[in-house]
């Protein structure tokens, strides 16, 4: 009865995730235009993949866009979770603030943000009134910067997950450990850094792995706030997918670029799924 | 100032707090900066959705509106147009509900199942699917995008409600079984035994043993499915026509389409409509959705 049961999930995990996977990876060794077809052409997709500019821009987009997100949303969400933990009032109202972005879509994320850093009414507008005319912060208007722009926007939406999640950590650290430190005279900022983060090692990787694998599917945010432009400035692989399959009609080409995004996830998951399942074993 | 509060409160009252000192300016100074920041975009959507378009286009956008009009709340929900259809966001709110709750159901129903088949039968082969579906959670959607095309194309649901039903409830099933599992495994194992012995079976247990001690765990997943699925963009876009597209989808098509003129107010107006249900869901469940969260978040 429980096999009977359980159908769903192995249908989802063979044909969807297992098969659908393998399918695709094959099928990016197709010349496939309109409609899949077996006709095989080797590593001609892939090798036109780099050779497309969209496509080389997508990667530095998201390599600057990952980096960028990883840092900040790292360092920004540990500051505030170890603000909030420091015993302070209304620490339920200030992390409902930082957190409601994230009850939000990326579309509607998208969307304030353009609005707020259009050039002509938001920020710079306004910076602008007071008095500074020759201030410039167009970022959605800016080919060299567009991504920073968008950069904003995924912080502003995303950072109250990691904090909250290093709040969590931060909560599971005993208290001894605090008054060992204090006792033996060590700064807070000090038991911090060499004490409290080492031992939140595992929720550092975890929230690592969601954010990274997080950045790979930036799409929306971008759709919404920027459509790739200007010109093809803000592009990202997931964009450029999608884009190629479901617009250009070109399956083999959208199949090569996602297979390159699977790629790239492996790199980050196997590693930590090795390091994490792998202890696990031993313990 | 704070010393000569100090001096002339004396030695009396309770534990002499400084609520002054020069840390708690430091932290609190910059919890309510940060706090202002995160509230800026939710004051900027609102202040703007309720100026007219002249006032906007002289001013500011953080200031108050001098004169308050709700007329591009109707416009976004009744006679914003997107392509040619020009009834508003009020059909995509709609086309979302339709997809939303079905999905919601469906995808909690197996997931649910699946948790308690995981958790209390361990059938052969069982932990093998459970970790490809986890695996599964980090494949990027892109790879499995035109699959799931075909094979809703081969069941005669591609572009129709119940194959983003379908959908939704696939790409739901990695995190919603881990929940279920971690959760079904935290009960007390004597109560499946006791109910085994007197011989009820696997549906049995389920209805009436698991499912009324387990509705903290189904609240929390309705919370992440229905944020989750309305705030979905991607799938609504792939997987349906343009007449039942999602709110998401609708939003974007109207905010970013180049016919016309830009109504700012309407567009912030259609924008907070459409993050309406996510924030009001958020406000309202509290812990629990920061639960639901990170229990999607911490691996088990």
């Amino acid at each position: 009865m429980a096999k009977i049961a359980a159908i769903p999930m192995i249908l989802t995990a063979l044909c969807v995730f297992v098969g659908g996977t393998l399918w695709t990876v094959v099928y990016s060794f197709t010349s496939s235009k309109l409609l899949p077809k077996a006709n095989w052409v080797g590593l001609d997709q892939y090798e036109r993949l780099w050779n497309t500019n969209r496509w080389i821009v997508s990667i530095e987009n998201l390599m600057i866009y990952g980096i960028c997100s990883l840092v900040f949303s790292l360092v920004i969400g540990f500051v505030l979770a170890a603000l909030l933990d420091q015993k302070i009032r209304f620490e339920n109202t200030f992390r409902t603030i930082i957190l409601y972005p994230f009850a939000l879509s990326f579309i509607v994320t998208g969307l304030v943000w353009q609005w707020i850093l259009n050039p002509d009414f938001g920020v710079q507008n306004i910076v602008r009134s007071l008095g500074w005319a020759s201030f410039e912060f167009d970022p959605l208007y800016n080919q060299d910067i567009v991504i920073y722009g968008i950069l904003i926007a995924g912080l502003w939406q995303g950072t109250g997950l990691i904090m909250v999640l290093m709040l969590a950590g931060l909560r599971g650290i005993d208290q001894e450990i605090w008054k060992a430190a204090r006792v033996d005279g060590i700064p807070t900022w000090k038991t911090y850094i060499f004490i409290v983060i080492p031992m939140m090692r595992p929720v550092f990787i975890t929230t690592l792995v969601l954010i990274a694998s997080g950045i790979v599917r930036v799409f929306d945010l971008v759709v919404a706030q920027t459509s790739g432009g200007p010109g093809i400035a803000s592009e990202v692989p997931a964009k450029y997918v999608y884009d190629t399959m479901f617009l250009r009609q070109n399956l083999g080409q959208g199949f090569a670029a996602s297979t390159m995004m699977l790629l790239a996830v492996a790199i980050v998951i196997i590693p930590w799924a090795y390091l994490e399942f792998g202890s696990r074993k031993r313990d | 100032m704070t010393e000569a509060t100090a001096v002339l409160e004396g030695a009396h009252g309770p534990k002499p707090r400084r609520t002054f000192s020069r840390r708690n300016i430091f932290l609190y100074g910059t919890l309510i900066m940060v706090a202002l920041y995160y509230m800026l975009p939710l004051y900027v959507m609102i202040v703007t959705s309720l100026k007219g378009m002249p006032e906007i286009r002289l001013g500011n956008i953080f200031s108050p509106p001098v004169e308050i009009t709700f007329q591009p709340w109707v416009k976004a929900w009744a006679e914003a147009c997107t392509g040619l259809n020009c009834d508003g966001l009020s059909r995509g709110f709609w086309n979302s509900v339709r997809i939303t709750v079905p999905s919601v159901i469906v995808s909690i129903a197996i997931a649910s199942v699946n948790g308690y088949a995981l958790a209390n039968w361990r059938f052969k082969g069982a932990n093998v699917f459970f970790t490809i579906l986890i695996f599964g959670a980090f494949i990027p959607y892109q790879v499995m995008l035109y699959p799931i095309v075909i094979l809703l194309r081969e069941i005669g649901l591609y572009g129709s409600l119940w194959g983003l039903v379908i959908v939704h409830s696939i790409f739901g099933m990695p995190i919603l079984t881990l929940l279920f599992r971690n959760y079904f495994t935290s009960l007390p194992e004597e109560l499946f035994k006791a109910a085994r012995v007197d011989g009820a079976g696997f549906w049995g247990i389920y209805f009436q043993i698991m499912l009324p001690m387990s509705l903290p765990i189904f609240v929390v997943a309705m919370i992440l499915q229905v944020t989750g699925i309305w705030n979905d963009f991607l799938f609504g876009v792939v997987y349906t026509k343009p007449d039942i597209y999602p709110m998401t989808v609708q939003l974007n098509n109207i905010v970013n389409s180049v016919q016309g003129v830009k109504e700012y107010n309407v567009n912030m107006a259609a924008t907070i409509l459409t993050g309406l249900v996510p924030l009001v869901i958020y406000f309202v469940s509290g812990r629990l959705f920061v639960r639901g969260i990170a229990a999607g978040a911490v691996k088990g």
